[in-house]
């Protein structure tokens, strides 16, 4: 780790005018992927401001046909939100499914989706839902937030505050875990609601996706046998030692019928 | 009193009090006034020359102290690494052990070789300095794969070594075994890669060295399974300095799995430059360098063949293997594919005629070495393997052909034609108890109800035997061994009536202080909490030759059985004095010396305090005192054998492997302590589906670590694991006096063949090499 000047924000205002003074500032949610890069001394920024008190940031609220989640609530509060498990269960279970004890207890949604992990969990809730992500600046739809390999569409200094879930009909996560980190290697978020079906898919690409032949499939018969004989194509999907881009999109057309299956379909 | 705490009891451990809560005493807790630390600068490249290092702005960098390369820490300053085990080929000449450099010179064999290393105030200082340093290599092509570097065209590793070839060793009379292979009614081949692991201990390798000018004595802290081994070979290989001024402690020590028996760069390295530097330096390996640098386990490349006659008897093995050294001969890495090795290939079966041929290869990867169960994991599985296929060709039940081929329990003591002579065994009462625990006889019925769930369900077995207690000192010397291989202890009493016992076996995570203990209260009739059992530091323990294949119990627990007795031998004389009695009469039972037929008697604890406050007391014929040593050098290898049976479900869907259901069943000889023997099971049973299953180091083609860290590398987790069925039988061990066997490999040996003979019985295939991942096992579930 190289030498850093520390802000603790108590506010989103001083988080804001924090990072504008800094020369290079970053900010820190739950810190469980900025720290591991600064140990291994892959980042060197001026300026940590660290957003994970600001009390803002970390409400659940559900109201109106949509649940809000603060940015800086952690993976575990997620879980084990009475509001999300009623709501959106299917949330609740990813959020469950995030790393180990120690990780969701830190780690934050907002974190999270601000670093686009090809391999998150989350990315496959805001595309799988049809969320939007609001920020200090404006709201964006979802769809247009994941941008590429750790990729997303926020501009300089420009803060995460809260994502807004609409609450679906049905919904359903499956996800199956890269052996040894326990990312997911294949995720799957299905729903149904007003926005109709959405089948979103993360860690078998660069980016999370969505599957337009499966979503009309289910559009017409929201059940598992409805995916029979949809396949994804393997190019450009992910590949490394603990799976061939072949078997990643094997494992999406599993998911997807898993997922359908825990959202009762 | 010691029945609760004896010999046989569940004794909690003594030392979980301190690790649970988090004081334990580890070396990275250990801290010297005016410490300062060392960074290693690693090659990054696999192979490469080094053609020059510029270190001057490291040098003038805030907080450095000194910054050393290979240049500046040569052969004649440290000397080079060694090989403690000189195997001879079968050209008669030894094998080819090429220079070690403590710091590389010239060339950088792997990724981790360490090229400089700084010295400064703090860590971070070190870092940063690092980064001033420039090394101007000539990346060279690597050979980093083991099947192909024997190969002509392979790149040359070592100029000393022409075709990367360390030995050409084998074993077993050839020419018997291709006349059976000629006549026989069925032939079972098959090719067994047994996968690269990393050891993964929770604590990684930490030192801290220190010198004392005044006295000119050195100190090195060290996370080690044998300190007394590390002072012997930093003295006598690499002339640091003398063994009586130089002092290796190994305090808490969380888990070693053999690699922290061996002599690393960093432990030469930081006993010479604290005295160079003239302040204690300290280091620590984060978890990369940990990936990187701790030698690796297993990794052969083998064609393995059974013949069987037409009953289904074994007539002949014959065994090729290539086994990867990496780029150098680490501490005992040559013993490992040999006498570990191909001295296990008999398992628990008659053949008669066995040949092994084992080429010892280097490659452009960190060196390989002993990794818990060390040469017989990879015998067991080249033999379980090949006896389970044989089975499956012939179509007799595997059960069945492991019965009709065993060594029956009037045939020991057993020769081998591998060179093993057996003691003791009965492997069909083992393997009928583990049928039994794992309702063998149930199974089919379980594979009907999977498959009616879409699951494919099967079963595997694994006869393991091992060698262990090493061992007898001449016997491995015989075999190329530079050291004996006895073990000290010292039971000493205080003058209060309690015992310190200080054993050269080190702790960590075996539970020795408990373990030892409990032999010394039974066999001193003292309470379990009156003892106190030392290791670790050569500064209290005699002498010691560490923890290694299940040796601590077998050899070091025999010394301190040894010790004991002299004990009581000396103590009978003074209780005769005391009770004025002849020695002839004085009976000795738990703690009480009684005159025989009276009803006078006295405890240890009352001629422990004689012996210290000698006022009544012969000391015309005894010295005062109740302090007595002993060293044990054990007549024969122990031999622990058992049954596995592994039970696996597989999603032919993912590909996922579940294990359903897992069986062991375990002649350890007689048991101390059944619960510690028990977590030693299940701890090695975890490895063993570890390697089956999950772990695998991955080098690229150049050479580069492709799984360097816990997001690649996948240990075994709780949430992957049933809880296993284990169980014992007993016969005694009949050389040693506590007629145990060992516990500690069992399970990391038996394990993998169990695992794969149950994925390849499910998925209806002959072969596949581990570890069995998901998408491996995918492809073999919807082939065809
Ligand atoms: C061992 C381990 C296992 C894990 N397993 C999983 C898993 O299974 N699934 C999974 O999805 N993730 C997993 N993670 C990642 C984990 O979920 C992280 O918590 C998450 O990726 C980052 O969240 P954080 O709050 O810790 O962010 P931080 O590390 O604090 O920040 C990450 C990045 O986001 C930026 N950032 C943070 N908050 C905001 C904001 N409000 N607005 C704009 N930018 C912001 C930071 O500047 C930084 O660049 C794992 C992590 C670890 C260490």
């Amino acid at each position: 780790m190289y030498n850093f000047n520390y802000h603790r924000a108590g506010s989103l205002a001083e988080a804001e005018s924090a990072l504008a003074a800094a020369e290079d500032g970053a900010l820190m949610a739950g810190g469980q992927t900025l720290l591991p890069t600064l140990k291994q001394r892959l980042a060197s920024p001026s300026d940590v401001i660290d957003i994970g008190a600001i009390p803002e940031l970390a409400n659940i609220e559900s109201a109106g046909g949509a649940v809000t989640v603060g940015a800086g609530t952690r993976h575990a509060d997620v879980a084990g939100s009475a509001a999300v498990a009623s709501a959106i269960p299917a949330l609740a279970a990813l959020a469950e499914l995030i790393g180990d004890p120690q990780v969701r207890n830190m780690g934050t949604i907002g974190g999270s989706i601000a670093n686009a992990d090809p391999a998150a969990d989350y990315p496959a809730a805001i595309v799988g839902l049809g969320a939007t992500v609001n920020t200090n600046r404006r709201a964006i739809a979802g769809d247009d937030f994941f941008q590429g390999l750790f990729e997303t569409a926020l501009d300089e200094g420009e803060i995460i505050t809260s994502m807004a879930f609409p609450v679906p009909e049905a919904a359903g996560y499956a996800k199956f875990p890269q052996p040894a980190s326990r990312f997911a290697m294949v995720g799957v978020m299905v729903s149904r609601g007003a926005g109709g079906v959405r089948v979103a898919v993360t860690g078998a690409g660069p980016s999370v996706f969505r599957v337009g032949d499966m979503e009309a499939a289910l559009a017409g018969n929201f059940s598992a046998g409805a995916l029979d004989g949809i396949s994804v194509s393997a190019d450009g999907l992910n590949a490394d030692i603990h799976g061939s881009a072949e078997y990643r999109a094997h494992l999406v057309g599993v998911m997807a019928k898993r997922a359908v299956q825990a959202a009762g379909g | 009193m010691t029945a609760e705490t004896g010999i046989g009891a569940a004794v909690k451990r003594k030392e979980d009090g301190r690790f649970l809560t988090g004081r334990g005493r580890y070396t990275d807790d250990i801290n010297q006034p005016g410490q300062v630390h060392a960074f290693f600068l690693r090659s990054p490249h696999a192979h490469a020359t080094i053609n020059s290092i510029d270190v001057n702005a490291a040098k003038s960098a805030a907080g450095v102290r000194a910054v050393y390369t290979g240049t500046d820490v040569t052969a004649e300053d440290v000397g080079t690494l060694i090989c403690g085990w000189n195997v001879v080929g079968k050209n008669g000449e030894g094998h080819l052990a090429p220079p070690h450099p403590v710091i590389a010179s010239g060339k950088a064999r792997y990724v981790g070789d360490p090229v400089a290393v700084v010295v400064a105030d703090t860590l971070a200082q070190a870092k940063d300095a690092a980064e001033l340093i420039d090394v101007d290599y000539g990346v060279l092509p690597a050979s980093a794969d083991l099947a192909t570097t024997l190969d002509a065209g392979a790149a040359q590793i070592h100029d000393e070594v022409p075709g990367n070839m360390s030995y050409d060793w084998d074993l077993g009379d050839k020419a018997a075994v291709d006349a059976a292979f000629a006549g026989a009614a069925h032939v079972t081949k098959l090719e067994i890669v047994n996968n690269r692991l990393a050891p993964n201990a929770i604590e990684p390798r930490a030192a801290v060295g220190a010198h004392d000018p005044g006295t000119d004595q050195h100190t090195l802290y060290l996370a080690s399974q044998n300190p007394h081994v590390t002072r012997l070979v930093l003295s006598a290989f690499h002339g640091l300095a003398p063994e009586h001024k130089l002092r290796v402690v190994a305090p808490d020590v969380g888990g070693g799995f053999g690699s922290k028996i061996f002599i690393y760069n960093e432990d030469v390295f930081l006993t010479w430059a604290s005295a160079k530097v003239g302040r204690p330096i300290k280091w620590t390996a984060e978890r990369s360098e940990s990936f990187m640098t701790d030698a690796h386990g297993r990794d052969h490349v083998t064609t393995a063949e059974l013949a069987l006659d037409g009953d289904g008897n074994f007539l002949a093995m014959r065994v090729d293997t290539i086994a990867n050294m990496g780029a150098y001969l680490s501490t005992f890495s040559t013993a490992v594919p040999t006498y570990l090795y191909g001295t296990l290939l008999a398992g628990q079966y008659k053949t008669p005629v066995i040949h092994v041929n084992v080429r010892a290869a280097f490659t452009n990867t960190v060196p390989v070495d002993a990794y818990r169960g060390a040469g017989r994991p990879e015998a067991t599985f080249v033999v379980e393997r090949l006896v389970e296929q044989a089975a499956r060709e012939t179509g007799v039940d595997p059960a069945e052909l492991r019965r009709r081929n065993f060594i029956q329990p009037d045939e020991f003591p057993y020769q081998t034609p591998v060179a093993l002579q057996y003691d003791s065994g009965n492997y069909e009462a083992t393997m009928d108890k583990a049928l039994g625990l794992a309702d063998y006889a149930g199974f089919a019925a379980r594979k009907a109800e999977a498959a009616g769930r879409g699951k494919r369900r099967g079963i595997g077995f694994s006869n393991y035997i091992e060698a262990c207690g090493l061992a007898p000192s001449q016997v491995v010397g015989s075999l190329g061994a530079g050291v004996g291989q006895w073990e000290s202890a010292q039971v000493r009493f205080n003058p209060t009536g309690n015992v310190l016992v200080f054993t050269g076996s080190h702790s960590h995570g075996q539970g020795h202080e408990t373990t030892f203990a409990q032999i010394v209260s039974d066999k001193l009739g003292i309470p379990l909490e009156n003892v106190e059992v030392v290791h670790g530091d050569t500064a209290s323990v005699p002498f010691g030759m560490g923890t290694y294949g299940s040796r601590s119990l077998a050899v070091g627990g025999s010394a301190i059985v040894k010790a004991c007795d002299k004990i009581v031998e000396k103590g009978r004389k003074i209780a005769a004095h005391i009770m004025e009695a002849s020695v002839e009469d004085i009976e000795y039972d738990g703690g009480t010396f009684a005159v025989a037929g009276t009803d006078k008697s006295i405890t240890t604890a009352e001629i422990a305090f004689a012996a210290y406050v000698p006022h009544n007391y012969p000391l015309d014929e005894l010295e005062p005192g109740l302090d007595e040593n002993a060293f044990y050098d054990p007549a024969n290898f122990t031999y622990p054998a058992g049954c596995q049976i592994c039970e696996v479900e597989i999603d032919p869907d993912t590909g996922v492997v579940e294990i359903a259901k897992f069986t062991a069943v375990d002649d350890f000889g007689n048991v101390v302590n059944p619960m510690i023997v028990e977590g030693q099971v299940h701890g090695g049973i975890t490895q063993g589906i570890g390697q089956a299953l999950h772990e695998g180091v991955v080098y690229d083609g150049s050479g580069q670590l492709i799984t360097g860290s816990f997001m690649d590398y996948q240990m075994p987790r709780a949430g992957d694991l049933p809880s296993y069925d284990v169980d014992t039988t007993v016969t005694p061990c009949p050389h040693n006096p506590l007629g145990v066997k060992g516990c500690g490999e069992a399970g990391a040996i038996a394990a993998p063949a169990a695992v794969m003979n149950a994925v390849t019985d499910a998925l209806g295939i002959d072969n596949m090499q581990m570890p069995a991942t998901a998408e491996k096992v995918w492809r073999a579930a919807n082939a065809g």
